[in-house]
């Protein structure tokens, strides 16, 4: 039972907290509601399916709110140049693979713990995005742009990443090879699972997932914005951790993400609803993240 | 075994007192017991410790001597018995109480702070001063009792700049500074060079006529004759004999060290070795292990024996791609391999199972059946995807091939006991067949059953032309499953061993070789 509770406890609070708000307010169950929630946490959702395979590996990525601004920059840039809008997405891909594939080898290869490589990374991307754009914002970008962090089609695509990651995780050796180097490195690298090639991957796919985001918001914005991002990687972590995926490593679900990313993204819309003050928000999500992470701890000890 | 090596010494010494001082033992122990799982580390274990005596604590790996010590450090409590400090019974099981009352402990892995002076060390945990710490006072105090144990060591010098033999003289002078009246030294001289260990004896004298007890363990047995004044054998849990050193040989204490019956709980093995399989030839990776060279042959169990910190894991870490550095020419079925990375090692049909299944063999929270596929999940692969009926299959066939019991392989690993946690990864390592195995310590911390099923399971294995290397600590499961032993003394082979030739005299006079003279032949015979 308790077993059970520690496993699923997120579902069970995601739906409770839907029912409440579905009740005790007439705004939040109404589409145009929903598909605000829906799209203002696409974003945090799939930056935290990123983070999600990083942190089952036992480390963390920092540097994906700076990633977000860096890719929106160089991908609206882009866009802006050549005219052509596939460019400018596969440009803002691009940057963040890259980003996330340097995260990966700093870590395997010069042995820096993963907090502070992507510590590091997070200033330096968030350094080159105000300085490609000398702090202004890109703007000027066609309406086409603008169109595809359209409500139905970010959640297509999330479910889409959320879906890719799933197969993954469960149904590939890769997948396998991610939860046994979380749940113990020299297990894992005397079982024969080449460990350093499995950690550069998911800071590549991490960085990958940074550089969509980042397109998602510009286009949101319809501008290259050198801010756009700041404190998302705090965002994608507590959906993470809420969402029940230990930080030690080898232990979490990738839909107990999706479930954390809308948990706190209701919470956020519930207290919009009930007038809640943005201050008051910042120090209930606080409480949550702590109560997440206490429930992690005791579930490690109880297991 | 001879009835005479049981008669206990230590107590007509008693009635009879040499000195006013040796009256009263200091420390005493009577029907100390203790159990781990599976294990009886300690059964009525009586022990006894006087003031001004260096007294020699020896046995096997595994005889019971940490657990011992760790009784007296508070570390562990005992099931049963007692202990006495000067006659006043010692609070079992509080590590502090236990200090304060006068008894030390240097472990042999030391303690220190590297990045705090010798002094901060020193007094680490009972600085002097409050609020304000008195430095120039606890320097001057670590001085004195640096300069009274001999040692050139500045109280102000950083731990981590210190050598070796210099940390463990900061650590007997904390233990000092602490009103010590027992002193407990784990196996000092692993780490130290001759001179050191001489200058460290010198200081144990000194210490020994200022009244402290001190109980030394070692398995160097020149060293007990050096120092000792008085041994204690351990075996299995229980105490052997106890005895004055003057009255015992070298030949004696192996005797009291390894005397036991070996032949009943090993399955008959009626090998017929094949081509060679895995040569070795000077391998070395120092500073693990410095010269090792080896051969198995088809169908054979290669037993490597000797002491813990010999090297003997190393080697297998090495030969399985584990460790950087190595060199030295290994030839697998003929051809020159050097893998770098233990997946490079399964790929060529090697395989290892660890010593340290918690650390370093199973991923506790994965499912049984993951723990048996994780190195072959491309077997079940297709286009990328896993089959999981297939995965699933396999997993179930491998189980019952090992007769692993576990009431569904999708239950998570760390739940499974000891033996069946060891036939997984035993079942891991064997999903595809392999042409060498490596077993580290292939029965550890298993119960009795499981360990006859493991080594009925290594005979089908060599049967059907596996060649296995077995590391082992326990005399009896080397003398019993190996075809051939090699022994490991300090990082190299010390030599090699027919079957007819083991007996644990010779494995043990490899294990421990013998620096001082031998005593004559006619003082050897039973």
């Amino acid at each position: 039972m308790t077993r059970w509770l520690a496993n699923y406890a997120i579902f069970a609070a995601l739906v409770a907290e839907c029912l409440f708000l579905a009740l005790a307010t007439d705004a939040f169950f109404t589409h145009s509601n929903l598909s605000n929630v829906v799209r203002q946490n696409a974003f945090t959702a799939i930056l935290a399916a990123g983070m999600s395979l990083v942190i089952l590996t036992g480390g963390i990525d920092l540097s994906v709110g700076s990633v977000v601004g860096l890719a929106g920059v160089l991908s609206a840039d882009t866009l802006l140049k050549t005219g052509s809008l596939p460019a400018g997405i596969a440009m803002g891909l691009v940057v963040g693979l890259a980003v996330g594939t340097v995260n990966g080898l700093a870590v395997t290869k010069l042995r820096v713990p993963p907090f502070i490589v992507t510590l590091a990374m997070m200033l330096i991307a968030r350094g080159a995005a105000y300085k490609y754009t000398n702090a202004r914002t890109i703007s000027g970008l066609p309406a086409s742009f603008g169109a595809i962090s359209q409500g139905a089609l970010s959640a297509a695509v999330m479910a889409a990443v959320f879906a890719l990651t799933w197969l993954l995780l469960m149904r590939t050796p890769f997948g396998r090879h991610v939860y046994a180097t979380g749940g113990n490195p020299e297990a894992a690298w005397l079982a024969g699972i080449r460990v350093n090639r499995v950690l550069l991957a998911v800071y590549a796919l991490c960085g990958l997932c940074a550089g969509l985001a980042g397109v998602l918001v510009a286009s949101r914005l319809n501008a290259g914005y050198p801010k756009a991002g700041e404190f998302y990687e705090l965002d994608a972590v507590t959906a993470v951790v809420v969402g029940g995926t230990s930080l030690f490593g080898g232990r979490g679900s990738i839909w107990g993400t999706l479930a954390g990313a809308f948990f706190i993204g209701i919470l956020n819309n519930g207290l919009n609803l009930f007038h809640v003050e943005t201050y008051d928000q910042l120090m209930v999500k606080g409480v949550v993240l702590l109560a997440a992470a206490s429930l992690d701890r005791w579930r490690a000890e109880a297991a | 075994m001879n009835p005479r090596s049981l008669i206990e010494l230590g107590g007509a010494e008693r009635g009879t007192p040499q000195t006013p001082r040796r009256e009263v033992s200091l420390l005493s122990a009577a029907g100390l017991s203790k159990s781990f799982p599976g294990v009886r580390a300690l059964e009525a274990v009586d022990f006894e410790l006087l003031p001004g005596e260096i007294h020699a604590l020896l046995g096997e790996n595994g005889a019971g001597k940490s657990t011992l010590i760790k009784v007296f450090g508070g570390a562990v409590v005992p099931d049963g018995g007692e202990a006495r400090l000067e006659g006043e019974p010692l609070p079992l099981g509080d590590p502090l109480a236990v200090r304060r009352r006068g008894i030390n402990i240097v472990y042999q892995e030391l303690t220190l702070v590297p990045e705090l002076t010798a002094a901060e060390n020193i007094f680490l945990g009972r600085e002097r001063g409050r609020p304000l710490l008195r430095r120039t006072e606890m320097a001057r105090a670590a001085q004195a009792l640096l300069d009274e144990l001999g040692a050139r060591v500045a109280p102000a010098a950083p731990v981590r700049t210190l050598s070796v033999a210099q940390q463990q003289l900061v650590e007997i002078a904390r233990a000092l500074a602490n009103e010590s009246k027992v002193l407990i030294l784990d196996e000092p001289s692993a780490t130290l060079s001759d001179p050191e260990v001489e200058r460290l004896f010198a200081v144990l004298r000194r210490l020994r006529e200022r009244g402290l007890g001190i109980v030394y363990i070692s398995h160097r047995l020149e060293e007990i004759f050096a120092i000792a004044d008085r041994v204690t054998v351990l075996r299995d849990g229980r105490r052997v004999a106890s005895s004055p050193v003057a009255g015992v040989d070298r030949a004696q204490l192996i005797r009291w060290m390894v005397g036991r019956d070996v032949t009943e709980e090993f399955p008959p093995r009626s090998p017929t070795p094949g081509d060679t399989v895995l040569d070795v030839r000077g391998l070395a990776c120092p500073p693990r292990f410095s010269d090792v060279s080896l051969t198995v042959r088809r169908g054979e169990i290669v037993g490597l024996a000797g002491l813990v910190g010999a090297g003997r894991t190393s080697v297998a870490l090495a030969l399985f791609g584990a460790l950087p550095q190595v060199r030295g020419e290994v030839r697998l079925e003929g051809r020159p391999v050097r893998f770098a990375s233990p997946a490079e090692a399964i790929d060529s049909g090697v395989g290892y199972v660890t010593e340290d299944r918690r650390r370093r063999g199973l991923f506790r929270r994965l499912s049984a059946a993951a723990n048996i596929t994780i190195s072959y999940l491309r077997l079940f692969a297709r286009r990328g995807l896993l089959s999981l009926a297939r995965e699933r299959a396999a997993a179930a066939g491998a189980a019952r091939e090992f007769d692993v019991r576990a009431a569904d392989l999708r239950q998570s690993a760390g739940t499974l006991s000891g033996g069946n946690q060891q036939k997984l990864l035993l079942a891991r390592m064997l999903l595809k067949p392999r042409t060498l195995l490596i077993l580290d310590e292939p029965t550890r911390g298993i119960d009795v059953g499981a360990k006859a099923e493991i080594y009925a399971l290594m005979n089908r294995l060599t049967a059907q032309g596996l060649g296995i290397l077995m590391i082992s600590s326990e005399l009896p499961e080397i003398l019993g499953m190996s075809d051939r032993v090699v022994v490991m003394h300090e990082g190299r082979t010390a030599g090699e061993l027919s079957k007819a030739q083991a007996t644990p005299e010779a494995v043990m006079e490899l294990a421990i070789p013998l620096t001082l003279p031998s005593p004559p032949e006619g003082e050897r015979g039973n």
